[in-house]
């Protein structure tokens, strides 16, 4: 009896462990099932290379978003790495305990405000600075690769932090001991140890900012053609999914899941990337 | 480690790569306070003169674009999304730290999923839920259709926080249990999981975080009805998906910044008592 309940309990365990496998089974299946056909009946090359996202012609060319994406994206990791990375410096080696107390949950909080608020604030300050003091209408490539590398601080200054902190003790102390400087010690002899895992962090990064949807769409501009500029416009797949599938139909709907199966497969090979590095590193 | 300030120039002037370094690390620490301070501090001070009392209003017209229906809608989605979310995740914890031989194929497979479900952007959770419960299952812009995706959406971040609290629990009381005679089952629930409750707890305040924060993956499964839902097959709105219909309707900026304002401090007590849990559980 006791044997029966304890293997039925078992299976429920079992059952639930697998709801997660089911999901993105699921994730896969439909959204293949769905974009697969679209991107044929476009033709492959002309929906990825495309130049021209013109649905009211029967133009579905997503080249100008990939492009955008990966600018976007670019600029956010130019813009956060360096700034995030110094800063889990500061955090791990230089910040005293009583400011540690307050600096470590503002930076969760970071993490925590919702995309949408993140939008707001770059539609309120972000644009119009840009707009004063790089020209151009303020909504551009490079404000959302500013306010995307806003976002992605948290994730870098955590993951870098956490790894700076797992580098042995010893490492910094016989820097020092050798008579390097702090500063020489903790950038040539605890960050090396540490790469693996700070890249990794930033992989996580560009996972971030090349998925965020509603803080993008705010300020990128929107405009489906190639930027010629830092200041041009830009549109990247995921504002393209946001902006037209409120009213898309047929083969309209179809392509703009086939934008999102595209994104799928960048976060895919993004966090392949992620898993090696992380298998790399331990 | 504490500098001598008669030799700490000496040092730098002999050194000036270093210098530079240090330079960079405070310069960065300052631009990120700052970043933190402004965003905050732009959205209080603009949004709190913005807070009215039509705002709160129970019912919702274009008069007064009240953010009380999409309060309540939120309230409800998290519950709902929680009580789909939470056991699943548990349960599937407890079979990866219980049951499940380490190193085994399926936890490899079910760990690889994991971090899959968890680097997946919401608006691709949208256009799944969209495809599959939306157009599929006939649920059209529904509540139960943002709950599930959302559902889906938090489920990893549910297993590894559980995973993390049930792996915390120490070794021996698991052998003081089996040792008294007692079954696994009966270890689980009377003594591992009361141990771990802290642990998970922080976990789903996490969750509610995401929940409250989310837009994209609500937009095209729960729609934008500015209602308190009748049902879960209504549409219905949430606050961050209010907000983003204001904005997109360009007229309300000053219903937008309170609405930004409540987010915010929804934000700023969720992080508060998850760190609060947290430093708890340091504690012990």
């Amino acid at each position: 009896m006791r044997n029966h309940s304890e293997n039925a309990m078992k299976a429920v365990f079992l059952a639930a462990a697998c709801v997660s496998i089911i999901a993105v089974i699921l994730i896969c299946v439909f959204l293949f099932a769905s974009g697969i056909p679209a991107i044929l009946e476009i033709g492959p090359f002309d929906f990825l290379l495309g130049r021209s996202w013109k649905p009211g012609q029967g133009l579905y060319g997503i080249f100008p978003m990939i492009i955008g994406s990966i600018y976007v994206t670019a600029g956010a990791i130019i813009i956060g790495v360096p700034i995030g990375l110094f800063c889990a410096v500061f955090l791990a080696r230089y910040c005293p305990k009583g400011l540690y107390r307050i600096a470590k949950p503002a930076i969760n909080l970071l993490a925590g405000i919702p995309s949408i608020v993140y939008g707001f604030f770059g539609l309120m300050v972000v644009v119009p600075l840009v707009q004063n003091y790089a020209g151009g209408s303020g909504k551009s490539l490079l404000t959302a690769s500013v306010l995307l590398g806003i976002m992605i601080l948290p994730t870098i200054i955590n993951v870098s932090e956490s790894n700076i902190r797992a580098v042995p003790e010893h490492y910094y102390e016989g820097s020092l001991a050798l008579g390097a400087t702090k500063e020489r010690s903790i950038f040539r002899a605890v960050l090396p140890a540490a790469k693996m895992g700070i890249l990794a962090g930033v992989i996580l990064g560009i996972g971030r900012a090349i998925g965020e949807t509603m803080a993008v769409v705010m300020v990128c501009g929107n405009q489906a053609i190639l930027p010629e500029h830092i200041t041009s416009g830009v549109r990247t797949l995921t504002a393209n999914i946001v902006l037209e599938m409120g009213y898309a139909s047929g083969l309209h709907r179809d392509a703009l899941i086939a934008t999102a199966v595209v994104l799928f497969v960048f976060i895919l090979l993004i966090n392949l990337s992620f898993t090696a590095l992380k298998r790399r590193g331990a | 480690m504490k500098e001598n300030n008669g030799n700490f120039w000496i040092v730098y002037k002999r050194r000036p790569a270093s210098l530079a370094m240090r330079i960079m690390v405070i310069i960065s620490a300052v631009i990120t306070a700052a970043i933190i301070v402004s965003l905050i501090g732009y959205i209080l001070v603009n949004g709190i003169s913005h807070i009215k009392p039509e705002l709160f209003a129970w019912t919702f017209n274009t008069e007064n674009m009240s953010m009380m229906p999409a309060i309540v809608s939120t309230v409800y989605m998290t519950v709902l999304s929680l009580v789909m979310a939470v056991p699943v995740g548990v349960f599937s914890a407890i079979y990866l730290v219980e049951y499940a031989k380490r190193g085994s194929r399926l936890v490899k497979v079910m760990r690889l999923t994991a971090e899959t479900l968890q680097g997946i952007p919401s608006i691709v959770y949208g256009l799944f839920g969209y495809i599959l419960f939306v157009v599929m299952l006939g649920w059209s812009y529904s509540f139960l259709a943002g709950a599930v995706t959302l559902a889906i959406m938090i489920l990893p971040l549910i297993i590894r926080t559980t995973e993390e609290a049930l792996l915390s629990v120490p070794d021996s009381y698991r052998e003081g249990s089996f040792g008294l005679g007692a079954g696994k089952r009966y270890t689980i629930f009377k003594l591992i999981l009361p141990c771990a409750v802290p642990g998970i707890l922080a976990g789903i305040i996490l969750a509610i975080g995401r929940i409250v924060g989310e837009s994209a993956a609500l937009l095209f499964t729960a729609g934008t009805v500015a209602q308190v839902p009748g049902s879960i097959f209504d549409s219905a709105r949430t606050l961050s998906v209010h907000m983003y219909a204001l904005l997109s309707e360009g007229l309300y900026t000053d219903e937008a910044y309170a609405t930004a304002v409540v987010l915010l401090v929804l934000v700023i007590c969720i992080n508060g008592i998850s760190g609060l849990i947290a430093k708890k559980l340091v504690a012990r």
